[in-house]
């Protein structure tokens, strides 16, 4: 499949967010870390092992109307390092964005520990996690000091 | 006084670089003079001990300490004997005892709570033991007592007995070896209760030999510090594990006389049947000479936190 039936595949959106080449197969876990149900009633397509020129195969996500925020652009390097977000404006791309793990996650992300501090209702704690090595990578709760690899459920604070 | 650890929180031991390991020491070395007699150097500071979860020997540690250095203590030592906690946050309960002391030491069975203590409070933090694996001034004492009694804690071969999932002094020693070169670890443990992995990684990462066994017999001519943990029925989930395990984790004074010369045996205390009290005769014991050595240690670290 060319590049151009795969833009067929998915409508164009007029407003909103594209997150191309994610690993093929793995578009289900982008919707998920960034809390995409489809139940706040966003249009979302998704096209999965479509070919790609860049790398193979990959799959495509495109939320309607919703516009990704720096940090949430930031969580995706744990699921989709080479993934691409173009924020979309009356059909062009307004912002090119790549991927990158940043130095620590505060408020995006909780510790997956669930009897850490960080994860009790009643105290004022903003969750924290560090970036400890971002190769790897290796993430670490600020508070119990858990060691968090991407393959644990990551949970939305 | 040395000025770098003035106002620092201590939360894991690897809060503390090796020169800073060294500083304390050489103060807990000076401290010792003043361990009965005491001095007026925390004169008017004041201690606040939240132990949320009890534990007897490191809260009077830390209140002698305090005591000694001429300073006084606030606090609880059971949160179930004291009202003021009840439906509080611990956020709450660090407010009002930051406003009224110097340095707050803290025990909590929660994870993490030692670190959001810290960032709360203005006044430093010293973690007791946090539901996590650190126990950083058990770990100080331990190394102080090494570096008394070989001269040096690098290349020691250290084996670790018992316990190692859930005691938290064990996971800490971990940590703190890795400040020192050539150090061989020696983690022996019922399988069930073996290290977790990610301390094994930081021990990897680290640089730190390690080995894993559950027997502790074919090393016992090697090594040159036995640290004992204990071995607690109720922390097996198959009962029938424990009795199969049990044996070979107490230590007597065959065993003793098989190890390395000048082999020293080590305990957190309180124990329970790990070491036999004939072993407390033997010229390997050195527990005690361990738990006293508590005091001049606390005292170093509080005078160099908050002098
Ligand atoms: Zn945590």
């Amino acid at each position: 499949m060319s590049d151009e039936e795969t833009q067929l595949l998915i409508r164009r959106i007029k407003e909103g967010t594209v997150i191309d080449h994610i690993k093929a197969g793995e578009a289900l876990q982008v919707l998920d870390i960034l809390g995409i149900t489809g139940k706040d009633g966003e249009i979302v397509s998704v096209a999965m092992n479509v070919s790609s020129s860049k790398i193979g195969t990959k799959d495509v996500v495109k939320v309607a109307n919703r516009f990704l925020r720096p940090e949430e652009t930031d969580k995706l390097a744990l699921v989709a390092p080479l993934a691409t977000v173009n924020i979309i404006r009356n059909y062009k791309v307004a912002e090119k964005r790549k991927v990158e793990l940043p130095d620590l996650f505060r408020g995006i992300l909780k510790c997956p520990n669930p009897t850490c501090i960080s994860n009790r209702k009643n105290e004022p704690i903003i969750p924290t996690i560090d970036v400890v090595d971002k190769e790897v990578p290796i993430l670490k709760c600020r508070f119990c000091q858990r060691v968090i690899s991407p393959s644990d459920t990551l949970l939305i604070a | 006084m040395d000025e770098a650890l003035k106002g620092r929180d201590l939360i894991s031991v690897l809060d503390l670089s090796g020169s800073e390991l060294d500083a304390l020491f050489g103060i807990a070395d000076e401290m010792k003079k003043y361990a009965k007699s005491g001095t007026d150097l925390l004169k008017n500071r004041v201690l606040a001990t939240l132990f949320f979860e009890p534990s007897t020997r490191t809260r009077l540690s830390f209140e002698t300490a305090m005591i000694r250095l001429g300073g006084n203590v606030v606090g609880f030592a059971d949160p179930s004997t004291s009202r003021m906690t009840t439906g509080e946050t611990l956020a709450d309960t660090i407010r009002m005892l930051d406003s009224y002391s110097n340095v707050i030491v803290m025990r909590h069975r929660i994870e993490g709570s030692a670190r959001l203590a810290a960032e709360i409070a203005t006044v430093p933090v010293l973690n007791a033991g946090d539901g996590s694996q650190h126990h950083p001034t058990q770990t100080l004492t331990d190394l102080y007592l090494m570096r008394s009694e070989f001269g040096h804690i690098d290349q020691l071969k250290i084996a670790i007995l018992g316990d190692l999932k859930q005691t938290r002094s064990a996971s800490s020693l971990c940590f703190g070896v890795s400040r020192y070169k050539g150090v061989k670890l020696y983690l022996i443990s019922p399988e069930p209760l073996k290290m977790k992995q990610e301390v094994k990684d930081y021990l990897e990462k680290s640089g730190i030999e390690y080995i894993e066994s559950t027997t502790l017999d074919q090393y016992l001519g090697d090594i040159d510090v036995l640290y004992v943990t204990r071995l607690q029925k109720e922390r097996f989930a198959d009962p029938s594990d424990y009795e199969k395990y049990r044996g070979s984790y107490i230590v007597t004074t065959e065993m003793l006389q098989r190890a390395k010369k000048g082999m020293i045996v080590m305990h957190h205390l309180p124990r329970i049947d790990e070491i036999p009290l004939e072993i407390d005769y033997t010229p390997n014991a050195r527990y005690f000479e361990q738990a006293a050595n508590g005091l001049p240690v606390r005292m170093a670290l509080l005078s160099m936190i908050v002098g």
